[in-house]
């Protein structure tokens, strides 16, 4: 479902005298549906940028990135828009709204642009956030006033409201208290149960163990200074 | 699994557009598609063609070189450059909507609101008074406007309020491509804010497609799906919205994006 083969990238700063910083060479990994694979290294080993070039949002200089028999390397923008809207789900660590936008808009927007019916939508995005534990008198608020780990349940409840066969989790954990982290780790579960391929990015090293079954080392990847 | 959103071609195709005012460029070979629902926005700093080009597409600055392919209703792709004058306002009364930076410019200030909503639908043949005060209401109410003030005229309006009934009489019509020009330019930010939701439910409601020019990269991230990045009058970098900004490949790309403060 999700698949990597030879993939580099560098960045180049023009700006600050066309530094050229080689960030990733001859990555190559598979996520089959149904399998959660972690994506771990030191911090710097390049985790997030190896998620966000699977997610379209940081371009690959090199090698081939397939999900769901899309190649985002090769793809048009409207391919990758496409894939995101249908097949490739992507919780990242922080929540990006419009102003104003209630909670369970902002929640149920992934299943609207699909053109599910709005009841059904609604219905889901409500279920979630009973789920996550998030106080009925938030949902009608924006989340850019809540706190830290108000934020991160909205942003996994959106992530989770539609059943993408692919799946980028970073650090889904990371700002919960026990009791939502368990919530998470549970849909995590379901999400590998129904046979959605993640990959994710946990420093919670019990949830990874618990969730994930099997480990990439990124620093693998990681072009070694010349 | 299956798009279900309409997807039926191409909307709009611009083929190697260039403007020239005497020895200096306005835009320099531009070429892009535009799908159905699609939102694309044109970021640039003043002078770099933005508007030039907005203006071009819409047929309001003739044009040098290159072609404007829109797919009419009737399924084929037609060179609106091509077009005699009186097509092309057609064109600009029902399936293309402009709205402009200035609400004053695309509004009738000395007409009501009703009226200024109400020209539209008259311009493309409805006449039952009843039915188009109804639609006017409906729509002012969608654009958040008090059906009270629907006599009252634009000059008694704050500026939020004028862009909202410039918006709410352009897409009354049903228009199936909308170019905006700084649509939330010169507005306080919380005016902006509720501009900005209501714009995205309506694009996304309506599967409007849009291509929206502004200088504020935070407004292009939240509405428009893929990002051109203009200078001097050419493209310099093209791409998803949301990888232009996070990933820049042009210089004047990353220079862009280092320059925004943040809050």
């Amino acid at each position: 479902m999700i698949e990597l083969r030879n993939v580099s990238k560098e960045f180049v700063l023009h700006n600050q005298d066309s530094a050229v910083i080689p960030v990733m060479q001859g990555a190559e990994l598979q996520v089959h549906p149904g399998e959660c694979v972690a994506l771990t290294g030191n911090s710097g080993a390049g985790k997030s940028t190896l998620m966000r070039m699977v997610y379209g949002n940081y371009l690959a200089d090199d090698g081939a990135i397939v999900v769901d028999g899309v190649d985002l390397v090769q793809a048009e923008p409207r391919a990758i828009l496409s894939l995101r809207r249908q097949s490739l789900g992507y919780v990242s660590q922080f929540l990006r709204v419009v102003p104003r936008v209630p909670t369970l808009e902002v929640v149920a927007e992934p299943l609207l642009r699909l053109r599910v019916e709005r009841d059904a939508a609604i219905a889901r995005a409500e279920e979630l956030l009973m789920l996550l534990n998030l106080p009925q008198r938030l949902w009608s608020l924006s989340p850019i006033t809540f706190s830290g780990g108000e934020q991160q349940r909205v942003n996994i409840a959106r992530g989770f409201a539609h059943s993408y066969p692919a799946l980028l989790l970073d650090e889904p954990t990371a700002s919960l208290d026990p009791l939502n982290r368990a919530v998470v780790l549970s849909l995590i579960e379901a999400a590998k149960a129904r046979g959605a391929a993640i990959l994710g990015i946990f420093h919670d090293a019990e949830a990874r163990a618990q969730v994930c079954d099997r480990s990439i080392d990124v620093s693998q990847f990681t072009p070694r200074a010349a | 699994m299956k798009d279900m959103a309409p997807d039926t071609g191409v909307l709009l195709s611009v083929r190697g557009l260039s403007k020239f005012y005497g020895p200096r460029i306005g835009c320099k070979d531009v070429s892009f598609d535009l799908y159905p629902g699609e939102v694309m926005g044109i970021v640039g700093e003043s002078g770099s063609g933005k508007s030039t080009l907005l203006n071009c597409l819409a047929g309001h600055l003739p044009t040098d070189h290159g072609e404007v392919l829109f797919s009419g209703r009737d399924g084929g792709l037609r060179d609106t450059l091509q077009m005699s004058e009186p097509e092309r306002r057609m064109l600009g009364r029902t399936d293309w909507a402009f709205v402009h930076q200035h609400a004053r410019d695309g509004l009738r200030m000395n007409v009501s609101a009703g009226g200024n909503v109400g020209e539209r639908q008259m311009a493309v043949g409805a006449r039952h008074y009843g039915a188009i005060r109804d639609s006017a209401i409906d729509w002012l109410g969608r654009v958040e406007i008090a059906e009270d003030r629907i006599d009252d005229r634009p000059t008694a309006f704050s500026g939020g309020m004028q862009q909202r009934l410039q918006i709410a009489r352009n897409l009354i019509t049903g228009p199936r491509l909308v170019f905006m020009d700084e649509p939330t330019g010169g507005l306080d930010v919380s005016v902006q804010a509720r501009l900005l939701d209501l714009l995205r439910g309506l694009v996304r409601e309506m599967g409007l497609s849009a291509v929206i020019v502004t200088h504020d990269l935070a407004v292009v991230r939240l509405l428009a799906d893929r990002l051109m990045v203009m200078k001097d009058g050419h493209v310099v970098e093209t791409g998803l919205t949301d990888q232009v900004l996070d990933d820049p490949q042009h210089g004047y790309t990353q220079l862009l994006v280092s320059s925004v403060l943040q809050v």
